[in-house]
């Protein structure tokens, strides 16, 4: 019995990786034979950026049962460090090398966001992480839009004003220029580099979930005093799940970064919009189904695209999906419906069982 | 020498005195019953015991060891656990799962070592599983191990809670009505499985209880509460013998 369920987790952890490699190959033999447009390859990189960020926000959401609504600002953490990394390093080190580092500088930085927003607020009891989480993510947002910082001979300035306060010598290189933000990021992002981090994310998350700290992570989920009184530390955990959750998206924002010329801070990117898309693709995916969220996050990305050429029935087929998949996922006949096929299914390997038996 | 020992425990919700001068000695293992009408300050003194809330007065230690205003985390690594009067399993984890989280603190391996699934984690895992096994076997709840905690009956729910408390590798086992929602048959395994737990776990347990048949059957001594107030301890059967205690409950 306890057997079967090991089995179980596993082979459907390897449905989950498997699954994202198919889609890889997939990916690859259309590219390589012409068959998909300019458009959809350049919609490659920000898919794995939503994946990303759907299974980091689901760690919090679904498996640490918190509700945060600023995850793209910890994306936006992730990118700004990153990438002023990135461009202060350019030409000084290995491109491979560089973006390795910009990627982990990004998860540290997010990360360490995460934990000085948790300190002081998963240790109190109610969802005051969700209107924290909010605010943070509008805070920096904003605060990235006017900070300016240069670099010369005598290191770097920073300003809150403007490029000129900074005080630069001739020589001297604007690095994050306000409003206009960081330009010229060297492009390191490839749609193999996304797989790779999505195969990274999924394994810490997945192999999280099915350890000591995952059980203690979902055990404060699901009942917060009889955790307590069990010996589970709850401030520690939590702060785990919140903090490996916003490194994912740190790294995340890395990515997003170094696919595009020009890095700036906008409300459609970095803003809460983003943020709330971000737990519609949680939600719909299914609250703690981390395959659920990879699934979203790919479908409800790529449906504006494919429906652009029915233009003004767009949104309206948009809505229908989004309403459909919600109630595969919800609604109590649909849950009925699915335990049904998996009873049937079961029962008839159990009745193959019985039979062997005798 | 006494296990548990308690002075003069009060705490007041606003003006309602819901614990007055509580006072209790539990020697090593000993089966303890504490019983009383509904709103007596049961449940109350139980949530005191585990740190839920902070005594207005009074000492708690435990083997010698002062324990008040420890949080619920520490009293439960010093050795106090327990199960809830509204059973708080962990719902949505399997049944080896909810006990395994009992045994978190006594199994140790590092959040790289699982997330990498180094062989450290395979081999902790596996010993895990295996007296997490141990553990619900003694329930019989072994057969429904990856079954999910809320898929179970209530009277077994309220078993695995026990399993998981025990995990914990307590000294005291606290129980708020285990019997509660059980029919005769099943308090019947109930008490024999308390007995059992006591004798082989070498655990001394105090137990709050309604079913009179229970508390008779197995507590040796008992403490009576009403209104907050003790009134009346010692050995079981006097104290059911006692006609204070037989108004208190057929009330006045
Ligand atoms: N957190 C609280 N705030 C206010 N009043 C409380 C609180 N906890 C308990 N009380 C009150 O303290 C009194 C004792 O409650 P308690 O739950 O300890 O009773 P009990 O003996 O366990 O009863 P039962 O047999 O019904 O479980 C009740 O009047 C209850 O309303
Ligand atoms: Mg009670």
């Amino acid at each position: 019995m306890k057997k079967m369920k090991i089995a179980k987790t596993t082979k459907n952890n390897l449905i989950t990786y498997s699954m994202v490699l198919i889609a890889y190959i997939l990916v690859q033999i259309l590219l390589i034979t012409g068959h998909i447009s300019s458009l959809m390859s350049g919609l490659l990189v920000p898919l794995c950026i939503y994946v990303m960020l759907a299974v980091s926000l689901n760690l919090t959401v679904g498996i640490l049962g918190e509700l945060s609504l600023g995850h793209a600002g910890f994306m936006c953490v992730g990118a700004f460090s990153g990438a002023f990394f990135s461009k202060c390093m350019d030409g000084l080190m290995p491109d491979g090398i560089r973006f390795f580092i910009a990627l982990l500088i990004g998860a540290a930085a997010a990360g360490i966001f995460g934990i000085l927003i948790g300190i002081p607020v998963l240790r109190l009891k109610g969802d005051y992480l969700a209107i924290v989480t909010l605010a943070f993510g509008e805070i920096i947002k904003n605060l990235v839009n006017v900070l300016y910082i240069g670099k010369d001979k005598n290191g770097f300035h920073f300003s809150m004003k403007d490029s000129i306060s900074l005080h630069l010598d001739g020589e001297g290189q604007v690095i994050i220029n306000g409003a206009q933000g960081i330009t010229g990021t060297p492009h390191d992002a490839s749609f193999t580099v996304g797989i790779l981090l999505i195969f990274i994310s999924l394994i810490i998350i997945l192999n999280l979930i099915n350890s000591r700290d995952g059980r203690a992570i979902m055990s404060i989920r699901d009942n917060r005093i009889a955790a307590e009184s069990t010996g589970i530390n709850i401030t520690k955990y939590k702060l785990m799940a919140f903090s490996i959750s916003a490194s994912i998206a740190g790294v995340a924002g890395v990515l997003y970064a170094h696919n595009l010329s020009t890095l700036t801070a906008l409300p459609k990117n970095f803003g809460y919009n983003m943020s709330i898309m971000i737990l519609v693709f949680v939600v719909l995916g299914g609250i703690g189904n981390i395959r659920g969220s990879i699934i979203s996050a790919v479908i409800l990305t790529l449906l504006p695209e494919l429906l652009r050429g029915l233009s003004d029935y767009r949104m309206l087929i948009y809505a229908i999906v989004l309403i459909v998949m919600m109630l595969l996922n919800w609604s109590p006949k649909a849950v009925e419906w699915k335990e049904g096929l998996k009873e049937k299914y079961f029962s008839r390997l159990h009745f193959r069982k019985e039979k062997e038996g005798r | 020498m006494s296990l548990l020992e308690v002075k003069n425990l009060t705490i007041s919700f606003g003006g309602l005195r819901a614990v007055d001068d509580f006072n209790i000695e539990i020697k090593k293992g000993q089966l303890y019953g504490l019983i009383g009408p509904n709103g007596a300050g049961k449940t109350t003194v139980f949530n005191l015991l585990t740190g839920v809330y902070k005594p207005d007065e009074g000492i708690i230690s435990l083997d010698g060891h002062n324990i008040t205003g420890l949080k619920t985390i520490e009293i439960n690594k010093a050795g106090i656990a327990r199960t809830f009067q509204n059973i708080r399993l962990f719902k949505e984890l399997s049944v080896l799962d909810n006990v395994k989280v009992g045994l978190h603190n006594h199994y140790h391996y590092s959040t790289i070592e699982g997330i990498l699934r180094l062989p450290k984690y395979y081999k902790v895992e596996k010993e895990m599983d295996k007296r997490a096994m141990e553990l619900l076997k003694v329930f019989e709840l072994d057969g429904e191990a990856d079954y999910l905690a809320s898929n179970l009956p209530y009277g077994k729910q309220r078993k695995l809670e026990i399993a998981r408390a025990l995990a914990t590798e307590p000294k005291l086992l606290l129980l708020d009505e285990p019997a509660a929602g059980m029919n005769p048959n099943e308090t019947g395994e109930l008490m024999d499985t308390i007995r059992f737990v006591r004798d082989n776990f070498d655990m001394t347990i105090l137990l709050i209880e309604h079913d009179m048949k229970l508390v008779s059957g197995i507590c040796e001594e008992l403490t009576v509460l009403n209104f907050g107030r003790i009134l009346t301890q010692g050995e079981t059967g006097s104290v059911l013998n006692n006609p204070q205690v037989i108004t208190a409950y057929l009330g006045e």
